[in-house]
């Protein structure tokens, strides 16, 4: 499929699924633009709420957080009547992060998507570090989540992106993209968390500046085969450096999540070190 | 509550610096210069801390403002040492520039009427008592404090108290200061013999429940300020899960670093609440 077919590739700083509250949380650390502009991934939306997992949800280790938050959404219905009208009237571009128990709910949700106003694109999340304790539809092989990125193309309009967010797992990610890319997807979303355990046994995932250099060992992959796939880092980015590394490394943006939980103007500095556009206002010029 | 006309609203995000540190009993009591945060603040909000060296961040009651001093608008914090990031905090000497977010979270809503009201703290954590008694007795509330400890050392500004409160119990379990005994030994009888119309609490979670049953027994209204730890205390990550009955008598779980911290004591499901646990 060409590119031109699966929609523009976001960047390059996007907000992380999971990582911007409901978008709301962020506008006061949003600088006077606000929200206008920013490519902004929603927390998980399921068809049905979810009150999401006990506590403790968050726990830092060194260099960053292991979490296992359980996708708390308010579900498909609530969030098209409050939340995405809310952001779309904010200026922000939404893409909505989709996660499904079944290949049927993907589908159902991408479809019901399509039809919503102003949503810029969605991202499928095909690599949550522990699926099965999330209750999520199991991508173990490139080709689970392959047919699940099938499934959601098949409902979304071509014109507008769909990006696969994977696991950063370097012995698979280049099957992964492969796969994810001719099945539709505009971008791959290199990575998700880590899969990892609290210190009871319990799994989570591990994100933040500990898994940077992992994350970005997979893009250098994925770009190194598969020049053609745009790729999006998403690690442990925290500061221009780290999100430089990432685009010199052949990604096309980047993604900032952890990082937000550290401080909240995090994306917006980066979009005003990495943008390109918006020319410095004359009150700015010095 | 409304909003008080001509007051800047929402959080910002400051680099402060540490301008005094005092060790007082225990705990070790912060001012920060945090320029915006003091002109926002209403008592029970808090801010969040960068630590060095840390992802997550620290979440700290607002103890006590200045909207103006030599060093500007600052705010006072008491940290209690837990961990290594409070730690670090306790250790900062004057100078030291900390990034502070805040302040956050949903405050004590204040009554309307001067009414009579009892405040429930136990340990650091009493900290967003002491600025509410100052706007109740604004008010003209009939103030009564509650302040209650281990020991001696962990009781927080029992002394200050008594310049905005009508009358002050202090209670130590090991009974070396005040009353022996605990919040929920003692909460029934403090609210009978306050007659509180409102009961606010600040503290563990144990001592929240002993006051909003106390309150509800009595037929008087109850707020609470929850402590859970708060990753990023933004309401970014949904890390702090609070489970509440919602007003439509639906339970839900809400973030307690935005829905809360304070909320109506009423409304927690306290049996599905974790306890707190100590931050790293």
């Amino acid at each position: 499929m060409s590119a031109a077919l699966l929609g523009r590739v976001p960047g390059p700083v996007m907000v992380a699924a999971g990582c911007g509250g409901t978008g709301r949380e962020l506008l006061p650390y949003a600088g006077p633009a606000g929200l206008d502009g920013l490519d902004l991934v929603t927390r998980s939306i399921t068809l049905d709420a979810r009150s999401g997992g006990p506590g403790p949800r968050v726990v830092e280790v060194p260099g960053g957080l292991v979490n296992a938050v359980g996708l708390p959404n308010p579900g498909l219905e609530h969030f098209l009547a409050t939340e995405l009208p809310w952001l779309v009237r904010a200026g922000a571009r939404v893409f909505v992060s989709v996660a499904g128990a079944t290949m049927g709910e993907y589908a159902d949700l991408a479809r019901r998507l399509s039809r919503a106003p102003g949503v810029a694109g969605l991202e499928v999340n095909v690599g949550a570090p522990d699926e099965a304790g999330a209750g999520l539809f199991e991508v173990r092989e490139p080709y689970h989540a392959a047919s699940v990125i099938a499934a959601v193309r098949r409902e979304f309009p071509a014109d507008r992106p769909v990006l696969a967010k994977l696991r950063p797992d370097v012995s698979r990610i280049v099957e992964g993209a492969r796969a994810c890319h001719e099945a539709g997807a505009t971008a791959v979303v290199v990575g998700n968390a880590v899969p990892a355990a609290f210190r009871d046994g319990r799994p989570g995932g591990l994100s933040g500046p500990a898994i940077a250099s992992v994350a970005l060992r997979c893009v250098v992959e994925v770009h190194r085969a598969l020049p053609d796939v745009p790729t999006i880092g998403c690690g442990g980015v925290h500061d221009v450096a780290s999100a430089r590394a990432f685009l010199d490394a052949g990604a096309r943006g980047v993604q900032v999540g952890t990082a937000l939980l550290h401080d909240p103007t995090t994306v917006t500095r980066l979009r005003a070190a990495l943008l390109p556009v918006d020319p410095p206002t004359p009150e700015e010029t010095p | 509550m409304p909003e008080e006309r001509g007051t800047p609203a929402g959080p910002v995000h400051v680099e402060g610096e540490v301008v005094a540190t005092k060790r007082v009993g225990a705990y070790r009591h912060l001012t920060l210069s945090a320029p915006g945060i003091p002109e926002r603040f209403r008592a029970g909000g808090f801010v969040a801390v960068t630590v060095a060296g840390h992802v997550a961040r620290r979440a700290l009651w607002i103890h006590r403002v200045r909207a103006s001093s030599a060093f500007g608008p600052t705010l006072d914090v008491v940290v209690e040492v837990r961990g290594s990031g409070t730690a670090w905090l306790a250790a900062q000497p004057v100078g030291t520039r900390i990034a502070v977010t805040g302040p956050l979270g949903r405050p004590f809503a204040l009554p309307k009427d001067a009414v009579s009201c009892l405040l429930v703290g136990e340990g650091y954590a009493a900290a967003p008592l002491f600025p509410l008694a100052e706007r109740l007795r604004e008010r003209g509330c009939a103030v009564s404090l509650v302040v209650s400890a281990p020991d001696e050392a962990h009781l927080l500004s029992a002394l200050e108290a008594r310049r905005s409160a009508r009358s002050v119990t202090v209670l130590t379990a090991d009974g070396s200061v005040g009353q022996r005994g605990g919040v929920a030994d003692h909460v029934d009888d403090l609210v009978r013999r306050s007659d509180a119309d409102v009961v606010y609490a600040a503290g563990p979670a144990a001592v929240l429940r002993s006051a909003a049953g106390a309150a509800e027994r009595a037929g008087a209204w109850s707020q609470v300020a929850v402590e859970c730890p708060t990753p990023c205390g933004t309401g970014l990550c949904h890390g702090c899960p609070l489970p509440v009955v919602g007003e439509d008598g639906v339970d839900r779980v809400v973030r307690a670093c935005t829905e809360g911290p304070v909320v109506r004591g009423d409304r927690v499901r306290w049996d599905a609440l974790i306890p707190p646990r100590d931050p790293a």
